[in-house]
C-alpha cells in the first residue's frame, strides 16, 4: 500500500486518506462555458509521469493537502502545499 | 521401539524432527494407522507403506509424493471438513480424518481414469473447443463437468473460527529460515534493526536440515544465534506479498490460537532469501509414484526416518544429487545405479504398474528394475518478491537459472536466490546483506521521522543511503535439464504434458503468458513453483531459441495460498446506537441496520404508530441525523456556497430548509440548519450524508475559501435527537420546558430555542415539519438524551404518547410528499427535478453547481419527482416500479417510493417521470413485478395528506 506524505502526519497508508484526484483550478462559476466547466467535471489528463494531486488526511488532521506524485513509479516530490489546489490545468 | 505399523519407519537418524516418544493415530481412507509427533501427513503416510495418495486432475492418474513438501502437487488431501489440504507441509494431528479427493469412487479404482485412455484428445483447449456450442447447452455442460472438477468438498457449515490480523513495523523482514535468511537476520538485528525472520516451513534452518552432520550443526549454531540477536521468528509462516513501499504480508499458519493470522507489515527493508526449489524433470513416465526429487527423499530419510522405496535408481547433475545416494544406503534402500547427467547419461522413460515404477530405461537402452527414480536435475529461483517489487529475472544459461535483473533499493536478495558458493561465502554474504538492510533501514526510518515540516528542523544529521558494495556470490556451473528425449508431465497439478505445450505453440499460442492461459499450465496449485521452468524450456524447444530469449511469466501475489478467513480476519463490524438504544431494546422494538446506525424501525405495528401519531402524539429517535455545530462570522458565506438557496439574512432564532448540490448539478443532501446566536449555527444533513457533508464542507473552506473564519464540528452523537410530532405535541413539550415560550405567536414554524427540557439545559429545540405534523426536534445532549425520552413518555401518559419508528416516519414523509435524498433521487437527479427550483438561487454571486444548474433550468426538459396514485388504491407498486408508455415498453420513469397510507386508506407513491408526463392528472402505466400493469395518475400537489400544510404550522 502506498505512503502518503501528509504535512501535517508524515508519511500514512493510502487507506487514511482520501484521494482527492487531479488539482485543478475551479473555473469562474459566472463566465464558465459549458465545455470549460465540463472539462473541470470529467476530464482528467491522467499522465504517466508527474501529476499535481490533491489528497484528504480523512483518519489523520483532516485536512486537505496537495503534492505532486510520479503516477509510474509512485514516488512524490516537493513538500505538500496545505490547502492549496494547484492549477493542474489552466 | 517398536514401529507400531510404520512397516517404513527405519531407525532413528541423527537430524530427525519426530518425536518417537509420543506416537498417534489417525485415519488414512478410513484405515487407521499410526505416525510420531512431528511427522507431516505425507511422512506419516509413507511410514505406513502409503504410496498412492491421490489421482492426477485431468487423467485421473495414480500419484504418490513427488516433492513431499509444501509444493507437492500430488499429496492434496480432505482433513476433516478442510479441503485442499497439502499434506506434504501439514503436521499430523491424533485423530485425525484424512480422505483422498478428486478420486471416484475410490482411490484404487478410479472410474475417471477412463479419462486417460481418451487422453489424446483431452488436448490443451480441449474443454474450451469442445463444449463452445450450441450455448443452450452450456448448464447441462456445466452440470456434468463439475463432477469432473477436482478440489475437496466444502463444508458450508464449518464456523468461522478465529482469524486474526497483526499490523507491525518491523525494521527488516526477512523471507525464508534458511542459512542465508537466519545469518541476515543476524546481522541485521546485531546492527540495531528491529527484525521478523519469516520461515515457510515448520523449522528454521532451510536445506541444512536434510543435510550432512556438518550442515545440521551449521544450522544450530545460526539458529542459536538468531533468538540470542532479538530476532522474531515466525516458522509456518509464509512472506505471501510485497506491495508499494514494502508493504510486506505474512501468512501465519503458526498461531497458537488463531486458525491463520493475515500480518501486515510495514517493513523499512526487505531481504528476499527464499532459497532454490528442485526442479523436476520431464521425461515419461515422471508422474508414476515412486519418482521423487533428491530433496523429497533427503527429508524422508533424515528428517522424518523414513525409507521411501527399496531399490533406487538414482539420477543426478549436482553435488545434492550425489549426496542422496548416501542417504540412501543409510537408510536400507538398494541403490541399482547412479545417472550421472555430468557423464551424458540420461534417463528416458519410467515403467511401471498404476501403483508404483517398476523400472527405469536410460538413454543407452538399459533397463533397470527399480522402484524408486530420484531426480536431482536443477533448480527453480523463487524471485516471486522481486517481481512484485517491479524486477524481471535474468536467465543464466550456465547456471541453469534465473537470477534477479534490477537492483531494487528496499528489496536485497541473498542465498540462493543470488548465488551459490561454500557455507562460509553464503554466510558472508548474508551478512553482508543483513548489515545493509539495517544501515538502510536507518536511512529510512530517519527520513520518516524528518516526514513533517515541524520534525525536519530537528537537529541530525541524516545518514547517508550506503552503496551495495557486496561482493557478489559465484555461480556454479549447471548442466541445462528440463526435458529428456520422451514426453512427460511438466505441470502436475493441472495435467499438462510437454507434448501438449508443444502443440499448442504450434497452434500459435507461442509466447510464455498466451501459452500459460491456454494451456493453464503454471496455473494449478503449485503456481509455477516446480512447472515454470519447464514450460519455458519446452516452450523455448518448440520455437527453437534459448530459455533467455522466451523469457518466463511474472509471479505474482500470494506467493503460497493464504485462506480467505485469515483475509477476512475477526468478524469485527462496529455499529452506533443512539443513548436512548436500551429503551428500545426494553419496548420490544424491531431495529434495522442504516449504514453503521442500529435504528428503531418499529415497535410492533408501524401503521398503528403513524394513526397515534396523526391524532394524539408520537416521539421517535431521529439521533443518525447529521448533525455540524458551525461556528464564526463567515458562516452565512459557507451555507451560501454549499445550499443552492439564501442565507445571508437567516435570523436568529430561525431555521431554513437547504439543499445541496455537487458541481454537477446533482443532488447531494439535503436538511435544515438553525441560527443559534450571532456566529453560531447548527446544520442538519441526511443521517447517510454525515460524513460526506462534514468533509464537504472542510474542502470548501480549506481549497476554495481558506480566508472565511469557520469551524466546523461533528456533534451527530453528541446531541441525542428526538422529534416529537402530532397535534398534542406542544402540549407535552409544554409539560417539560419551562424557559421557553412555545406559544405559536413567540415560537412559530421553522424556529429554533434554547432552553431546559426536564431539567437539562442547553438544548435545541426547533419547529419543521418532515411528518407534516406539529412537531418539535429536540437535540439533547446525548449523556441526558434517554432521560428526556423516558421523561416524555411518562409526562404524555394521557395524551397518548407513544413511539414510532422510522418505518412510521418514512410513511408519514411520503404522505406528506417529501422526497428522501438518494431514495427519490439518484446520481443523476439533479436540483431541478425535485420540485425545488424556487429554492435555486441563480442570482448568487456563487454557490456549488451554480453554472450546471443555471444551464439545467434554461434547457428544461428534466425528469421530474411527482406524487402518484394508482387508480386502484389498494395496489401497492413496489418501489423501483417501471412506469412505461401505454402499450410499449419505453420507459418512462420509474416508483421511488410507495406505502399503504393508514392515514387515507389507499397506497400512496413518490416517482420520477418524464418531464412530458409531470402535468398533474396525467395518466400513468405502472409495471408490477409479475409483469401486469396498473394505472396511476400524478397528483397536483406532492403531499397526499394536507396540502396547505395547516397541521405543521399550528
Amino acid at each position: 500500500m502506498l505512503l502518503v506524505p501528509c504535512p501535517n502526519c508524515g508519511p500514512r497508508n493510502a487507506s487514511d486518506l482520501h484521494y482527492g484526484g487531479e488539482s485543478q483550478k475551479r473555473p469562474d462559476p459566472n463566465t464558465a462555458i459549458p465545455a470549460e466547466w465540463r472539462d473541470y467535471l470529467y476530464l482528467e489528463n491522467n499522465p504517466a509521469g508527474w501529476l499535481h494531486e490533491n489528497w484528504f488526511c480523512r483518519s489523520g488532521c483532516r485536512r486537505y493537502f496537495s503534492t505532486e506524485r510520479n503516477t509510474a513509479t509512485n514516488e512524490f516530490r516537493n513538500p505538500p502545499v496545505p490547502g492549496a489546489k494547484l492549477g493542474g490545468r489552466a | 521401539m517398536s514401529q507400531k505399523g510404520m512397516s517404513e519407519r527405519i531407525a532413528a537418524q541423527p537430524g530427525e524432527v519426530i518425536d518417537r516418544y509420543h506416537s498417534l493415530t489417525f485415519r488414512w481412507n478410513g484405515k487407521k494407522m499410526t505416525a510420531y509427533e512431528g511427522d507431516t501427513i505425507a511422512s506419516a503416510l509413507m511410514a505406513n507403506g502409503v504410496k498412492v495418495v491421490s489421482r492426477s486432475m485431468k487423467y485421473h492418474r495414480p500419484r504418490g509424493y513427488m516433492t513431499a513438501d509444501f509444493w507437492d502437487p500430488n499429496g492434496f488431501v480432505q482433513v476433516g471438513d478442510d479441503p485442499n489440504v497439502r499434506s506434504g507441509h501439514r503436521l499430523v494431528e491424533a485423530g485425525m480424518d484424512i480422505t483422498p479427493q478428486n478420486v471416484w469412487p475410490s482411490l484404487d479404482r478410479d472410474l475417471k481414469a477412463a479419462n486417460g485412455l481418451v487422453g489424446r484428445f483431452l488436448t490443451a483447449g480441449f474443454y474450451y473447443k469442445t463444449f463452445m456450442k450450441p450455448a443452450r447447452l452450456w448448464p447441462a455442460y456445466e452440470r456434468v463437468l463439475a463432477k469432473f472438477a477436482p478440489g475437496g468438498t466444502v463444508d458450508l457449515d464449518t464456523p468461522h473460527g478465529l482469524h486474526d490480523k497483526r499490523y507491525v513495523h518491523p525494521d527488516v523482514v526477512v523471507a525464508g529460515g534458511g542459512p542465508a535468511g537466519m545469518a541476515s537476520a543476524i546481522a541485521a538485528a546485531e546492527s540495531g534493526a528491529t527484525v521478523m525472520l519469516v520461515e515457510h516451513e515448520h523449522h528454521l534452518g532451510g536445506h541444512l536440515l536434510w543435510g550432512s552432520a556438518e550442515d545440521r550443526a551449521l544450522a544450530t549454531d545460526l539458529v542459536a544465534a538468531v533468538h540470542a540477536a532479538g530476532v522474531e521468528v515466525l516458522t509456518d509462516s509464509t512472506v505471501t506479498g510485497r506491495y508499494e513501499d514494502n508493504w510486506v504480508a505474512i501468512a501465519q499458519r503458526s498461531h497458537p490460537l488463531a486458525i491463520e493470522r493475515l500480518i501486515k507489515a510495514r517493513a523499512k527493508m526487505l531481504i528476499a532469501a527464499p532459497g532454490l526449489i528442485e526442479r523436476p524433470y520431464v521425461f515419461a513416465g515422471n508422474d508414476k509414484p515412486g519418482v521423487m526429487t533428491s530433496g523429497a527423499v533427503r527429508r524422508l530419510i533424515n528428517m522424518y526416518g523414513v525409507k521411501p522405496g527399496s531399490t533406487a535408481v538414482v539420477f543426478t547433475a549436482n553435488t545434492d544429487g550425489d549426496a542422496v545416494v548416501g542417504d540412501l544406503e543409510r537408510a536400507g534402500v538398494d541403490v541399482a545405479r547412479v545417472v550421472d547427467a555430468r557423464h551424458g547419461e540420461n534417463v528416458i522413460a519410467a515403467h511401471g504398474s498404476s501403483k508404483s515404477v517398476s523400472s527405469v530405461e536410460l538413454s543407452d537402452g538399459t533397463k533397470i528394475d527399480a522402484d524408486l527414480l530420484v531426480t536431482a536435475v536443477g533448480w527453480t529461483a523463487p524471485t516471486s518478491l522481486l517481481n512484485m517489487a517491479g524486477d524481471r529475472p535474468i536467465y543464466d544459461d550456465s547456471a541453469a537459472r534465473f537470477f534477479p535483473g534490477a537492483h531494487i533499493d528496499n528489496v536485497l536478495s541473498t542465498g540462493g536466490l543470488a548465488g551459490d558458493g561454500d557455507h562460509d561465502q553464503l554466510v558472508e554474504h548474508a551478512r553482508a546483506t543483513g548489515r545493509l538492510a539495517a544501515e538502510r533501514a536507518a536511512c529510512v526510518r530517519y527520513a520518516l521521522q524528518s516526514a513533517t515540516a515541524r520534525s525536519a528542523e530537528v537537529d541530525g544529521v541524516a545518514p547517508g543511503w550506503p552503496d551495495d558494495s557486496r561482493d557478489a556470490l559465484p555461480r556454479d556451473a549447471h548442466p541445462s535439464l528440463f526435458r529428456s528425449t520422451t514426453h512427460g508431465i511438466v505441470d502436475f497439478s493441472e495435467d499438462v504434458g510437454s507434448k501438449d505445450l508443444v502443440a499448442a505453440a504450434h497452434e500459435g499460442y507461442d509466447s510464455v503468458e498466451l501459452l500459460k492461459r491456454f494451456t493453464t499450465a503454471t496455473m494449478g496449485p503449485a503456481q509455477g513453483k516446480l512447472e515454470t521452468v519447464n514450460t519455458v524450456a519446452v516452450l523455448a524447444e518448440a520455437r527453437g531459441e534459448t530459455i533467455a530469449e522466451v523469457g518466463t511469466t511474472v509471479w505474482r501475489p500470494p506467493y503460497a495460498p493464504i485462506t480467505l478467513g485469515a483475509l477476512a480476519g475477526r468478524i469485527f463490524e462496529p455499529v452506533r446506537v443512539s443513548s436512548i438504544q436500551p429503551w428500545h431494546e426494553a419496548h420490544g422494538v424491531t431495529t434495522i441496520l442504516a449504514g453503521a446506525w442500529v435504528r428503531p424501525e418499529h415497535y410492533g405495528d408501524p401503521a398503528a404508530e403513524v394513526r397515534n401519531t396523526r391524532t394524539n402524539v408520537g416521539i421517535t429517535d431521529v439521533t443518525p441525523l447529521g448533525k455540524l455545530d458551525l461556528q464564526g462570522p463567515d458562516v452565512p458565506k459557507l451555507l451560501s456556497q454549499l445550499y443552492t438557496n439564501k442565507w445571508m439574512q437567516l435570523g436568529v432564532g430561525s431555521v431554513r430548509y437547504g439543499m445541496m448540490c455537487a458541481e454537477d448539478g446533482v443532488v447531494l443532501d439535503d436538511g435544515v440548519t438553525g441560527r443559534l446566536g450571532d456566529e453560531h449555527y447548527l446544520m442538519t444533513t441526511t443521517s447517510s450524508g454525515a460524513a460526506t457533508i462534514w468533509e464537504w464542507a472542510e474542502n470548501w473552506l480549506q481549497t476554495e475559501h481558506p480566508d472565511w473564519k469557520v469551524h466546523v464540528t461533528p456533534v451527530t452523537t453528541g446531541l441525542t435527537s428526538i422529534n416529537v410530532a402530532g397535534p398534542k405535541s406542544r402540549e407535552l413539550v409544554s409539560r417539560l420546558v419551562d424557559d421557553v415560550d412555545l406559544d405559536p405567536e413567540s415560537f412559530g414554524y421553522m424556529q429554533v430555542r434554547q432552553g431546559t427540557i426536564a431539567g437539562v439545559a442547553n438544548c435545541i429545540m426547533w419547529r419543521i415539519g418532515f411528518t407534516g405534523e406539529l412537531s418539535f426536534e429536540l437535540h439533547v445532549p446525548s449523556g441526558h438524551g434517554l432521560h428526556v425520552w423516558e421523561a416524555l413518555m411518562d409526562a404524555g401518559a394521557d395524551l397518548g404518547v407513544a413511539p414510532f419508528g422510522l418505518e412510521a416516519q418514512r410513511i408519514m414523509r411520503l404522505e406528506k410528499g417529501h422526497f428522501i435524498v438518494g431514495q427519490d433521487t439518484d446520481g443523476l437527479t439533479k436540483a431541478p427535478s425535485t420540485g425545488m427550483t424556487p429554492l435555486i438561487k441563480l442570482d448568487k454571486d456563487d454557490f456549488v453547481g451554480k453554472p450546471e444548474l443555471t444551464w439545467a433550468i434554461e434547457q428544461g426538459g428534466l425528469p421530474v419527482v411527482v406524487s402518484i396514485q394508482t387508480v386502484e388504491g389498494n395496489i401497492v407498486p413496489p418501489e423501483a416500479s417501471q412506469i412505461v408508455r401505454d402499450g410499449s415498453n419505453d420507459i418512462l420513469g420509474r416508483i421511488t417510493s410507495s406505502r399503504m397510507s393508514p392515514t387515507l386508506g389507499r397506497s400512496v407513491c413518490l416517482g420520477q417521470v418524464a418531464a412530458t408526463e409531470s402535468a398533474p392528472g396525467t395518466l400513468l402505466t405502472v409495471v408490477l413485478a409479475d409483469g401486469s400493469r396498473v394505472k396511476a395518475r400524478v397528483m397536483e400537489h406532492h403531499a397526499h395528506f394536507d396540502p396547505e400544510g395547516e397541521r405543521l404550522r399550528g
